[in-house]
């Protein structure tokens, strides 16, 4: 018994190094950013003003970027099912090796470098209008910029597709092949396997992917800010305009504070689900 | 062959080649720009090519230069400062018999679980008045912490993975507990370390948010050049500096199941 205890406590002191950064580089800065979003600091005391001065300027920008974050989210679980499932179920060897081999191109590329390459590809003269014109799609005059809540959509959803895509592979490399087998046999469409059977089995790996993919482009200010910094644009950009234009840490706390209420809810979603799966009541 | 098979290759073939049109058409629209001397709308290519840019990216007083040499020497520091604390760490969770062992994991996994971006904003702040913003010790800080996560985790799996009779044996010989550490599990657990230190690596070097607000204006690197660049209009140069963070980033990606073995893998959060 008495060894058990050391060999615990010898644990904890290892564990220090770790939870004291944690402590200081994570926890005292969050728990200051929600305090000071409550907080007057010019008359010391506690006020609820700097919500409503974060509802009153932007919010335009707090709906434009639920409505981002989640479109890209969607399109991103969209395009990752599909992917994965072909990988999974697609029976031409050629076409799934070649896929497997494209799809994760983007997956380390950085949020900054990515909002770089959309910023030249989507403009103008950049070779997505290019290729349409080339095309015959459009007419040369028709070109438009797609630099606005379109090109965010599109980096996010090019940028993050490959990690969920890689997390639902994984997930799906590890099920039991014989129900798929089974439901092909009884002359079941790929498509239906897919959505029916496939799916349901890995849908906590696609949940979790797709929240942590959800926080991320919560977080992302260099995308906002490369494809498009003019209102409306999303709150991150208004956090850092608050800070660098005015030094004003009430209202971009306030800000942070409704972007953490917005991830709140989705992980208040995805656990509601959760207990529901279990057939625990909710 | 019938109709079907015919029109299932090529609608197959089509889609296959839209998929790599998104994915390397951006890729190949920046590797024009960096050899785009002159270039504007409405060509669809560039009107001079040549590298004049380079020369200047690379002019050995240039801001670029520095920028670089900046971001290689914080990354560095980081790796070293995230490896001190996660291979402890990493021993502890994977190991050791810590009392609450999953509230541990979950607890490094929080910072993932909340937008950053706020977090960061007070992290400037808390340090501005410490007198960090603007210094190495600062920005490695904040590297650090982002990633944390990634080297608490992958250094808990790699310990994790290693086969407990082999350090049994090692102990039945005679060897003590720091001798058995470092002949045995460090050795075994050394290429999933390997791998969390190259992913700090990278998170390192590609980290903006954090130094745009703790480093600026003292500390300049990549991502930052990239971003100055890019909003003077300057195409060229945000290109390049775009390349230059390009390039490790797929070269670890065509990698990572090299250094992340399967067991390890799947040793992760568990």
């Amino acid at each position: 018994m008495k060894t058990v205890d050391r060999q615990g406590l010898a644990a904890i002191v290892l564990m220090m190094p770790a939870l004291v950064t944690l402590c200081v580089l994570f926890l005292y800065p969050l728990g200051y950013s929600l305090l000071w979003a409550f907080r007057n600091e010019e008359q010391d005391t506690w006020t609820l003003a700097n919500f409503a001065k974060s509802f009153d300027f932007y919010s335009t920008d707090i709906i434009f970027t639920v409505l981002i974050v989640t479109v890209s989210t969607v399109l991103i679980g969209v395009c990752s099912i599909l992917i994965a499932g072909y990988l999974a179920l697609g029976e031409n060897r050629v076409a799934v090796l070649i896929l497997r081999w494209l799809y994760r191109w983007p997956l380390f590329i950085p949020f900054i470098v990515a909002g770089q390459l959309m910023r030249t590809f989507l403009a103008k003269n950049g070779m997505m209008n290019n290729i349409l014109v080339s095309g015959g799609v459009i007419e040369p005059l028709q070109a438009v910029s797609f630099l606005d809540w379109r090109g965010i959509v599109v980096t996010f959803v090019w940028k993050q597709t490959p990690f969920v895509t890689l997390l639902l592979a994984g997930a799906i490399a590890t099920l039991d092949r014989s129900t798929i087998e089974a439901a092909r046999n009884l002359g079941a469409r790929r498509f239906r396997v897919l959505l029916e059977i496939v799916v349901p089995q890995v849908s906590t790996t696609l949940m979790v992917g797709l929240i942590l993919s959800y926080v991320l482009m919560m977080s992302v200010l260099s995308v906002p800010l490369m494809i498009n910094a003019q209102s409306p644009t999303m709150i991150t950009v208004d956090m850092a305009w608050r800070i660098n234009s005015y030094g004003d840490y009430e209202v971009a706390n306030a800000l942070g504070f409704i972007s953490y209420a917005m991830t709140a809810v989705v992980a208040w979603i995805y656990l509601r689900q959760g207990i529901r799966q279990d057939g625990s009541p909710t | 062959m019938s109709v079907s098979q015919v029109f299932g290759g090529v609608l197959r073939g089509l889609i296959l080649g839209l998929i790599a049109f998104a994915i390397f058409g951006p890729i190949a629209n920046m590797l024009l720009w960096t050899v785009a001397e002159v270039w504007y709308y409405p060509h669809k290519l560039p009107l001079e090519w040549g590298f004049s840019f380079w020369e200047r990216v690379f002019r050995p007083q240039g801001n670029a230069r520095l920028s670089l040499v900046n971001s290689i020497f914080i990354a560095l520091l980081t790796v070293v400062v995230s490896l001190a604390i996660a291979i402890p760490a990493g021993l502890a969770l994977g190991r050791g018999r810590l009392p609450f062992r999953s509230l541990f994991l979950l607890l490094f996994l929080l910072p993932q679980a909340f937008p950053s971006l706020a977090v960061h904003m007070n992290i400037a702040r808390i340090f501005y008045s410490l007198g960090l913003n603007g210094t190495y010790a600062g920005v490695v800080l904040v590297h650090t912490i982002q990633g944390l996560v990634f080297s608490v985790w992958i250094s808990t799996a790699a310990f994790a993975a290693v086969d407990r009779e082999l350090e049994e044996a090692a102990r039945n010989m005679g060897a003590g507990p720091f001798r058995v550490f470092q002949t045995v599990t460090l050795p075994l657990a050394l290429p999933g370390i390997l791998a969390s230190a190259i992913f700090v690596f990278l998170i390192s070097l590609d980290e903006f948010t954090g130094t745009y607000f703790v480093g600026v204006p003292d500390i300049t690197t990549l991502p930052l050049l990239l971003f100055t660049a890019s909003m003077e209009g300057n195409y060229q140069i945000a290109s390049i500096t775009a390349l230059i963070l390009l390039i490790p980033s797929i070269a670890f990606m065509l990698a990572v199941e090299k250094f992340l073995k399967a067991e390890v893998l799947a040793k992760v959060g568990t």
